[in-house]
């Protein structure tokens, strides 16, 4: 009875007859997540070090970034970025579309994005910071041992040792990225569950749209996965010591995603 | 160096961790040249002075010296305060450390180990790090491994490395924390040899924590005996081991040896 209610044929083309507007949203929710995704690594960075600065104050400020960003709903920081972020600040912070030569968005995508940039940033903090806190101590010693700053100290032993502790939790966490940008249907963006909803709105058949989004959020997550595996496959053999460098390895690991992307291009 | 020779000065150095206080008054000069071993118990302050020494670990009172160079403080106004990390980082160049658990980088190769901190700190090109780092690896007897990552190195080689590493900064005095006691006692011997070449053939100033008392016999100038915080005896090894003065010193050696 219930199977019998759906329509088939919605699915079937969905799945596999998916039309244009349908995979410019499928862009826009890849595109949204892996920016979001590299701000969030990057503002993690940048509170990760203050977290661990001499100064007081930088402290501070990165505890509150975390209590902030972690403590307050994911789409309400949107709805803040894209309708607040201009009033408060008196000018146009977020722009009406954003243009990168050959490749342009709207303000809404550029507000969605910082929003999960900065959301993200937050749990990516943590995991630096723990990533950082699990290279052995004596590393650190060892370098200013011999003379090194702090500063190149962390840029040269520590943190190429931290990576490995780093990118598994990294993985899990562009894989919430992806399912999380769908928050941002609200300000209007139109990703792939934006799409869903508007083809269900015209025609109001809830099961076929919804059904077939799921599965698509189901494929990036899957791709995304196997990916991921593979990445931590190969940091997990060179563990049990080859003779590449981690240098090396690393960029071994990355290697598929990079040849993957080519692929897909 | 300084006129007088001393390479290293300290005097009446304190450290407390929280209400435990591991150093009590330590007083210490090493002249230009000399071999100075430290033994003692574990807990009696050996390691944590001489981790001191390089400002590993902050001192509560009293100074400490390097080549005439007040290390990790400076003095404003007749005050004592802590120095700028870059000050203290350049006084470190002049101080080399092997460490127990050697420490090496693992994700760099035996040869990039030891050029690391010549290339970025001291600014020397990188062909004129390499064949100086060739020649200690050389030195060390590890010619073969230089692209090698420490991972597929032994205990005893890996030590070997990490002295190397910490030569390459041409430093004026060498520290060894127990650079022994984490190996197997097979190899023990390659790492004795290495640091008693560096004895004999290079002069070079060292301070060694340790408890080979056989490397301590034949390679110091002089012994140090730690107990609780405090130097109660030193002297010559020939004096200090057939002749101990201290019960304490003849208790530890009748134990050790």
């Amino acid at each position: 009875m219930l199977l019998a209610a759906l329509d088939w044929h919605i699915l079937w083309q969905r799945i596999f007859h998916p039309d244009h507007v349908f995979v410019l949203a499928l862009w826009r929710t890849i595109y949204i997540s892996v920016l979001a995704q590299v701000l969030g690594v990057v503002l993690g960075l940048i509170f990760a070090f203050m977290r661990m600065s001499r100064f007081l104050p930088l402290r501070l400020l990165s505890g509150l970034y975390v209590l902030i960003f972690r403590g307050t709903p994911l789409i309400v920081q949107i709805f803040f970025v894209y309708f607040g972020a201009n009033l408060l600040f008196g000018f146009n912070l977020i722009p009406r579309t954003v243009d990168f030569g050959l490749f342009h968005m709207d303000g809404a995508a550029f507000a969605g994005i910082i929003a999960l940039g900065l959301n993200e940033g937050a749990y990516m903090r943590e995991i630096i910071r723990a990533g950082i806190d699990a290279v052995d101590t004596g590393q650190m010693e060892a370098a200013k041992s011999l003379g090194m700053p702090h500063r190149i100290a962390m840029r040269r032993v520590v943190l190429p040792q931290a990576t490995r502790f780093i990118i598994p939790p990294l993985g899990n966490e562009f894989n919430s990225m992806m399912k999380n940008s769908s928050l941002v249907f609200f300000i209007g963006v139109t990703e792939l569950f934006g799409d869903a909803e508007i083809r269900y709105s015209t025609t109001f058949k809830p099961v076929e749209y919804f059904l077939a989004v799921a599965f698509w959020y189901l494929v990036l997550t899957s791709v995304w996965s196997v990916i991921q595996a593979q990445i931590e496959r190969k940091l997990a053999v060179s563990e049990r010591g080859d003779e590449l460098s981690f240098r090396e390895r690393v960029f071994e690991a990355w290697a598929p995603v990079s040849a993957w992307g080519r692929g897909a291009r | 160096m300084t006129e007088d020779g001393n390479v290293m000065f300290a005097e009446d150095v304190h450290k407390s961790f929280g209400r435990l206080a591991v150093l009590k008054g330590i007083s210490l000069t090493v002249k230009n040249g000399e071999r100075v071993c430290i033994i003692g118990a574990s807990g009696s302050g050996k390691s944590t002075f001489l981790r001191c020494i390089n400002h590993l670990e902050k001192i509560d009172s009293g100074r400490i010296e390097v080549n005439g160079h007040l290390i990790g403080y400076r003095e404003e106004k007749g005050r004592i305060v802590e120095d700028t990390e870059n000050n203290i980082a350049r006084q470190r160049c002049e101080i080399g450390m092997v460490f127990q658990r050697f420490n090496l980088f693992p994700h760099m190769t035996a040869l990039e180990n030891i050029i690391e901190a010549p290339v970025r700190v001291r600014k020397i090109s990188k062909p004129v790090a390499v064949k100086e780092g060739e020649a200690l690896l050389a030195r060390v007897g590890l010619a073969d491994k230089r692209n090698v990552y420490p991972g597929k190195l032994s205990g005893g080689q890996q030590q070997r490395v990490a002295i190397a590493r910490a030569l390459a900064m041409k430093p004026a005095l060498m520290l060894f924390d127990e650079p022994t006691s984490a190996l197997d006692p097979e190899v023990i011997g390659e790492v004795l040899d290495v640091m008693k070449a560096l004895a004999f053939e290079m002069g070079t100033t060292m301070i060694v924590v340790t408890h080979e008392m056989g490397f301590a016999r034949e390679a110091a100038d002089r012994v140090v005996m730690m107990d609780d915080g405090r130097i109660i005896e030193e002297g010559p090894p020939a004096h200090f081991f057939d002749n101990p003065r201290e019960d304490r010193t003849k208790q530890f050696l009748s134990k050790i040896l």
